[in-house]
C-alpha cells in the first residue's frame, strides 16, 4: 500500500528565493501529521506541490501513489486552502453540489446532508455563504474538503477563523477522520491544537525539514519533581526511569514522599528549539 | 457544468438584471434617435431621393444608425465579455476562488473551457438579442432593413467571442484591473485601425489600409465587426454607396472568405495558449 503522501527531495524555488530546498516527508494510510514552521518555511507551498497548484523545481510528491496534480492524485485528495473564499451567491448545499460534480461523487445528497451536520452546518444548508459568519464559512471549507470521500486531506490552518467550540468540533472531526482511514496533513499554528490531535509532527524552517517524529519521541527529558515535606525537589535532568531510584533514595534518608512528576519538554518547546528560537514569550508558532 | 455555474453566477449576482436595464436604456435612446433622424429625411429638404435626388436618404439614414447601432452592440458586448472573464484566473486565485476549484479532477484546461464557452454563450445571445432590438427598431420607424441581416449578427456574436478569449488568455498574466485596461485598449486600437483603413481607402492610402488590414486580422473581433458593417449596405451602390463610404459606420470594407477559418483558428490559437499558461501557472 503506498503513503497517502510522500515527498522525495522536494524543492521549489521562486525566483531567488528557496521556498523549498529538498524535503522528505511521508503520511502513512490513517495517520494524522502536524506540519508546523515559521512563517515562510515552506508549509504553504509543501501543501499547494501536494494539490497540484505548484509545480515541483526538483523532487517528486506523490499522493496515495500517484503523481501530484496528476487525475488520480487529485481524485484521491481533498483540500482546503489557507485563504479561500467560496462564491457569496451559493447556498452551502449548491457550494458541496458544485464540488459533488467536480469530483465526480456519486454521494447526492445523503452525502450532502451527512457533511455539513459532521461540521455542524445542518441548520444552514440553504444559507447562502454571503450570509455565513466566517467561522461558518471556514466549517463549509472543511466539508467541501471532504467531498467525494477522499483518502487523503490537505488541511491549510482549517482553524484559524473559529473560535473555541468550532476549533473542539473540528478536533474531534480530525479523530473521527483517523477512525476511518483518512490521512491527513494538517497544516496549523496552533501547536496545541496539533499537540492534541496528531499522530506525528514535521517540522520546516527555512524550507527545510528540521525536526519529525511522535512528540513523545521528540520530546526530551526536563527532570523529576517529587514533593516531600513543605517541600517540590527538582532532579533537573532525571528522566521517567530514573524516578524509581530517585524516590527510593530519597525514602532511604527518611523523606516522605507526596508525589512525582517526570517532567519532559513541551512540542512549543521542541519546536522553538528545532527552528532556532528561544522559548521566552513564544506561545504559538508564529 | 462549469458553463452553467457561471450562467447562474450571471444571473445571481445580478449581472444580467444590469445588462437588461441599461440595455433598455440604449435601445430606447436609439429608437429616440432614430425617429428623428428619419423624420428629418422625411422632411423636404431631405425628400426620399435626398438633396440632389442621387443618394437614397432612407438608405443612408438607416444603414448610418443601423451602423451606429452595430457599434453600440459591440461595445456593449465587449464590456459584458470583459467583466465576466478578466478575472477569471489571477484575480480569481488572488481572490481565493480558484484554487478549491482546480485541485478537483475536473482540470484547469475543462474549467477554462467552461469559462469561456459560458462568457461566449451569454455574450453572444446578448450581442444577437441586441442586434436584433435595434433591427426591429430601425425597420418599425424607417420602414429600413439592412441588405444582410443574419450574418451580421453572427459576427458580431463571433467578435465578443474573441473578446473573451482574449480576456481570459490575459487573466492568466495580468491582475484583474490591468487586463481590463488592457482588453480595453485593444478593443480600442481595433476600432480606430478600422477607422483609419477607411479613411485610408476615402484618400487613397496604401500605407493606411495597410496597417488597418494588418490589424484587422491580428484582432480579428475588428474584421468581423467591419465585414458585418460592409454586409448591412451590400447591395447599396451608385452615390449611395459612396455617401456611405464617407461615413463611419456605413462602408466598411469586406473581408473575404477566409475571415471565418481565421477567426476559428484565432480562437483556437489564443485558448491553446491560455491552456499552456494556465496549466504551468503556480497559484
Amino acid at each position: 500500500m503506498p503513503a497517502a503522501f510522500s515527498a522525495r527531495a522536494l524543492a521549489k524555488r521562486y525566483g531567488r528565493v528557496e521556498a523549498l530546498a529538498g524535503v522528505d516527508l511521508e503520511v502513512e494510510e490513517g495517520e494524522l501529521v502536524g506540519l508546523l514552521g515559521p512563517n515562510g518555511a515552506g508549509k504553504s507551498t509543501l501543501v499547494k506541490i501536494g494539490c497540484g497548484l505548484v509545480r515541483a523545481s526538483a523532487g517528486e510528491a506523490r499522493v496515495c501513489g500517484s503523481p501530484a496534480g496528476s487525475h488520480e492524485a487529485r481524485e484521491a485528495m481533498g483540500y482546503l486552502a489557507e485563504l479561500f473564499r467560496f462564491p457569496g451567491w451559493v447556498s452551502a448545499d449548491e457550494l458541496l453540489e458544485l464540488h459533488q460534480r467536480l469530483a465526480g461523487s456519486t454521494g447526492g445528497a445523503t452525502e450532502r446532508e451527512d457533511l455539513l451536520a459532521l461540521v455542524g452546518l445542518a441548520e444552514a444548508r440553504r444559507r447562502k455563504v454571503e450570509a455565513m459568519s466566517k467561522g461558518m464559512q471556514q466549517r463549509l471549507g472543511i466539508a467541501q474538503a471532504l467531498v467525494g470521500r477522499p483518502r487523503f486531506l490537505f488541511l491549510d490552518e482549517p482553524t484559524s477563523a473559529l473560535d473555541p467550540t468550532g476549533r473542539r468540533t473540528v478536533r474531534r472531526l480530525l479523530e473521527e477522520l483517523r477512525g476511518r482511514g483518512v490521512a491527513v496533513l494538517l497544516n496549523s499554528h496552533l501547536l496545541s491544537e496539533v499537540e492534541l490531535v496528531c499522530d506525528r509532527v514535521a517540522i520546516l524552517s527555512r524550507g527545510r525539514l528540521v525536526a519529525e517524529g511522535r512528540p513523545s519521541e521528540l520530546a526530551r527529558p526536563r527532570g523529576v519533581e517529587v514533593d516531600v515535606d513543605g517541600a517540590t525537589r527538582l532532579f533537573e535532568g532525571a528522566g521517567r526511569e530514573e524516578a524509581p531510584r530517585l524516590v527510593a533514595d530519597l525514602v532511604a534518608v527518611g523523606e516522605r514522599v507526596y508525589g512525582v512528576r517526570v517532567l519532559e519538554s513541551t512540542l512549543e518547546e521542541i519546536y522553538l528549539e528545532a527552528i532556532g528560537e528561544h522559548s521566552e514569550g513564544h506561545g504559538e508558532a508564529s | 457544468m462549469i458553463v452553467g455555474y457561471a450562467l447562474r453566477e450571471s444571473v445571481r449576482r445580478k449581472v444580467l438584471v444590469v445588462v437588461l436595464v441599461l440595455t433598455a436604456a440604449f435601445l430606447g435612446l436609439y429608437a429616440l434617435g432614430t425617429e428623428q433622424a428619419f423624420d428629418i429625411v422625411d422632411e423636404e429638404r431631405f425628400g426620399p431621393e435626398g438633396a440632389g435626388g442621387a443618394v437614397d436618404s432612407r438608405e443612408l439614414a438607416g444603414a448610418t444608425l443601423f451602423g451606429l447601432s452595430m457599434f453600440g452592440t459591440l461595445f456593449l458586448g465587449t464590456i459584458l465579455a470583459a467583466f465576466l472573464t478578466l478575472g477569471v484566473v489571477r484575480g480569481d486565485a488572488e481572490r481565493g476562488l480558484l484554487q478549491p476549484l482546480v485541485v478537483r479532477p475536473i482540470g484547469r484546461s475543462v474549467l477554462l473551457l467552461g469559462r469561456f464557452l459560458a462568457a461566449a454563450a451569454v455574450c453572444g445571445v446578448y450581442v444577437i438579442a441586441v442586434y436584433a432590438g435595434a433591427l426591429v427598431i430601425t425597420w418599425a420607424i424607417g420602414g429600413w432593413v439592412p441588405d444582410r441581416i443574419a450574418g451580421p449578427a453572427l459576427q458580431l456574436a463571433a467578435a465578443v467571442a474573441v473578446v473573451s478569449a482574449l480576456a481570459l488568455l490575459g487573466s492568466v498574466f495580468l491582475t484583474t484591473t490591468a487586463n481590463g485596461i488592457a482588453v480595453f485598449m485593444l478593443f480600442g486600437a481595433g476600432l480606430v485601425a478600422g477607422l483609419l483603413g477607411q479613411i485610408g481607402e476615402v484618400l487613397g492610402s496604401e500605407t493606411l489600409t495597410n496597417v488597418a488590414e494588418i490589424t484587422s486580422w491580428a484582432l480579428p473581433f475588428e474584421a468581423l465587426y467591419q465585414d458585418g458593417l460592409n454586409a448591412i449596405t451590400a447591395d447599396s451602390s451608385g452615390f449611395t454607396e459612396i455617401a456611405l463610404d464617407l461615413g463611419p459606420f456605413g462602408g466598411a470594407q469586406a473581408a473575404g472568405p477566409w475571415l471565418w477559418p481565421w477567426t476559428l483558428a484565432y480562437l483556437a490559437l489564443v485558448g491553446l495558449l491560455a491552456v499552456a499558461a494556465f496549466r504551468r501557472k503556480d497559484l
